[in-house]
C-alpha cells in the first residue's frame, strides 16, 4: 500500500501541474472576497519589510545587500530541497522562505559573517520549519529559531559586541548600538536618530520610523494582526514608565520603543500567523506576555535586547493560550 | 516464548534493541556526556563495567531473588559496581572523573542496566547474561560516540581533543551546550527510524 502511494506520486510529480497531496482548503463563509492565500499575506509582508530593507540599505549599505542575498540564496536553497526530500513540489512561490530569509537578514548585524547567514538560514528553515512539517506546522518562529542557534554558537561576532566594527568605513558601525551604549557606559542616544535609524545595530531595527511605516501597512491590510503590536507596545511602555518615570531627560520611555528591536519585533516578528495565537484574546496575551519579557531581559538581564528570546518564549506557550482562549461555542453558557 | 540465545542476546542490543535508539533508556547520561569524544568513551566503558558485572552477578543469584526485594538487590549490587568504577576513575584519570560529574555515580539509576537485569540475567544463565551486558552496552557506546562524534566536531572543530577541521573552522558553541544534545539526537534518532523504515520498506517489496 505505501509502495503504491509512493509510486503514484512519483508519476503525479513529473505530469501533474498540481500537486494533489495538497488540497487547498479554507474556512467558512465562502465568500469571493479577493482570496486572502499565503501568497498574498507573505508579498504584504515583503511589501511592508521595503522601507526597512531600504533604510538598512541607506545606512549599512554594502553589508545589508551582502546579508539578504546571502541569506535569500541560502533558505530557498534550503526550502527547496527539504520539500524534495519529501517528494514534493518546492513552495518557493508562497513566498514564506523569502519572508523568513528577509526577517532573519534584518535582525543580523552588519558585521555579522557570511556563515551566520548561511547557518541561521538552514537552521531558520530545516530546523526551524520543516523538521515540524513545513508552513503552518511550526511551533517557534523559524527566523527567530536560525537567529538564536547562531547567536549562541558564535557569540562573539552576534552578540552585543560584535556589532562593533572600529575599522569600518561606515561610521555608525564603529559605534555601540543605542542598548549596548545605555547599558555599559550610560550614553543616551538621541531621539531623532533612533527615529531615523542614523545608529548602529540589527540592520532592520534601527529605524524606528520604517518599522512603524511598514507595520502600519501590515496592520491596515490585515496581514498582521494589529492586537499583537498594540498590547506588545502598551505593556513594553507600562513598564518603561514603571521604570524610569515620566521623565523627559536621559534614557525615556520613548528612547525605549525607539531604541533596540522592540518595534521591528513587533510588527514584524511577533506577528507572525503561524506561531502565534488565533484568538482576539490569546493575541492580546501574547503581545503583552512578549512586551513584558522584553523590558524584563532588557531591565534586568546581561543582555541588552531582549526580543528574539521573548519572542521564542511566549511562541512556546501559543497553544497553551490558543486553548485558554477558545471563545464558547454559540448557545452555550 | 524461547528465550533468545547468548549469540541473539549480544547482536540485538547493539543495534535492534539499542539502548538509546531503540529503548530510548539512559537518555540523562547519554545527553549530558557526549559533548566530546573522550567522556564519551569513558562514560561507554564505565557502562560497559558495571553492566557485565552487574548482570553476571544477578544471573548468578537468581535462583535466590525474592519478587518484591529483586529491584532493591538490582540497585544494591549496581551501586557496589558503580562505586568501584567511580573511585577507580578517580584514582586513574582524575581530570575525566571530575568532568563527567555525578554522571558515574548516575549510573546507579542508570535505566539500561536495571533493565538488563531485569530482562536477562535475572531469568538467564551467567553466559547469556556476560554477553547480553556486551551488546548492550557496546550498543550504548556507539550511541554516545555517534552523538559525540557530531556534536564536538561541530562544537569546536576537533575529535578526542585533536584539531580536525582548519583553524579558520567557526566554532558552533551551541553543539557543546544542552540544546546541541537534543538538537544532536533528535536529529539522529529520525536519521536512525528513516534509514529502518527505508531497510523495512525493501524487504517488503
Amino acid at each position: 500500500m505505501t509502495m503504491k502511494a509512493s509510486g503514484m506520486e512519483k508519476t503525479d510529480l513529473k505530469n501533474a501541474s498540481v500537486d494533489p497531496t495538497l488540497t487547498e482548503v479554507a474556512p467558512s463563509p465562502h465568500l469571493v472576497e479577493g482570496g486572502r492565500t499565503t501568497r498574498r499575506m507573505m508579498i504584504d509582508v515583503l511589501v511592508a519589510l521595503a522601507p526597512l530593507v531600504g533604510a538598512a540599505i541607506y545606512f549599512f549599505r554594502w553589508s545589508a545587500v551582502r546579508q539578504m542575498a546571502i541569506c535569500l540564496a541560502a533558505c530557498l536553497t534550503v526550502e527547496a530541497l527539504c520539500a524534495l526530500m519529501r517528494r514534493r513540489r518546492p513552495p518557493l512561490a508562497d513566498g514564506s522562505a523569502a519572508v523568513t530569509a528577509i526577517i532573519l537578514a534584518l535582525s543580523l548585524p552588519a558585521t555579522a559573517p557570511w556563515y551566520a547567514g548561511v547557518i541561521g538560514s538552514m537552521v531558520a528553515i530545516g530546523i526551524g520549519k520543516a523538521l515540524f512539517g513545513g508552513l503552518g506546522m511550526n511551533l517557534f518562529n523559524p527566523a527567530m529559531v536560525g537567529r538564536a542557534f547562531v547567536m549562541i554558537s558564535f557569540a562573539g561576532a552576534l552578540g552585543a559586541a560584535g556589532y562593533q566594527d572600529a575599522g569600518s568605513a561606515i561610521d555608525i558601525m564603529t559605534q555601540a548600538t543605542p542598548l549596548t551604549a545605555f547599558q555599559q557606559s550610560g550614553v543616551v542616544t538621541g531621539l531623532a536618530d533612533l527615529l531615523i535609524g542614523r545608529t548602529n545595530g540589527s540592520l532592520g531595527e534601527t529605524s524606528a520610523l520604517a518599522c512603524l511605516a511598514g507595520g502600519l501597512f501590515l496592520c491596515l491590510r490585515r496581514s498582521a494582526a494589529w492586537r499583537i503590536p498594540a498590547s506588545m507596545l502598551a505593556i513594553a511602555a507600562l513598564f518603561a514608565i514603571l521604570q524610569t518615570g515620566f521623565t523627559a531627560q536621559g534614557w525615556t520611555p520613548a528612547h525605549h520603543l525607539c531604541g533596540g528591536a522592540l518595534l521591528f519585533g513587533a510588527f514584524f516578528i511577533a506577528t507572525d500567523p503561524v506561531s502565534s495565537p488565533l484568538t482576539p484574546q490569546g493575541q492580546m496575551i501574547y503581545g503583552a506576555g512578549i512586551g513584558a519579557l522584553v523590558m524584563i531581559i532588557r531591565i534586568f538581564s546581561g543582555y541588552p535586547e531582549g526580543v528574539m528570546f521573548a519572542v521564542l518564549l511566549m511562541n512556546g506557550l501559543t497553544p497553551l493560550i490558543n486553548r485558554w482562549t477558545i471563545p464558547p461555542p454559540f448557545g452555550e453558557q | 516464548m524461547s528465550t533468545p540465545s547468548a549469540g541473539q542476546r549480544f547482536i540485538r542490543g547493539i543495534l535492534p534493541e539499542n539502548p538509546v535508539y531503540r529503548q530510548m533508556l539512559g537518555l540523562c547520561a547519554t545527553l549530558a556526556v557526549t559533548n566530546n569524544l573522550k567522556s564519551a568513551v569513558t562514560m561507554g566503558a564505565a557502562v560497559l563495567f558495571v553492566l557485565v558485572c552487574a548482570n553476571l552477578m544477578v544471573s548468578l543469584i537468581r535462583h535466590l531473588l525474592t519478587p518484591h526485594l529483586r529491584i532493591v538487590i538490582f540497585t544494591l549490587t549496581i551501586a557496589t559496581f558503580v562505586t568501584v568504577a567511580d573511585r577507580l576513575l578517580a584514582a586513574f584519570l582524575y581530570p575525566m572523573s571530575k568532568a563527567l560529574g555525578p554522571y558515574i555515580p548516575l549510573i546507579i539509576v542508570n535505566c539500561i542496566i536495571i533493565c538488563r537485569c531485569e530482562v536477562c540475567a535475572a531469568k538467564q544463565g551467567p553466559l547469556t547474561a556476560v554477553a547480553d551486558a556486551l551488546g548492550q552496552s557496546i550498543g550504548f557506546t556507539l550511541a554516545l560516540v555517534s552523538l559525540a562524534a557530531v556534536r564536538e566536531i561541530l562544537g569546536t572543530g576537533m575529535w578526542f581533543g585533536f584539531r580536525v577541521l582548519p583553524a579558520a573552522w567557526p566554532d558552533w558553541v551551541i553543539m557543546v551546550l544542552p540544546p546541541g544534545a537534543f538538537l544532536t539526537f533528535g536529529l539522529l534518532l529520525g536519521l536512525t527510524n528513516w534509514i529502518s523504515a527505508q531497510r523495512a520498506g525493501k524487504e517488503e517489496a
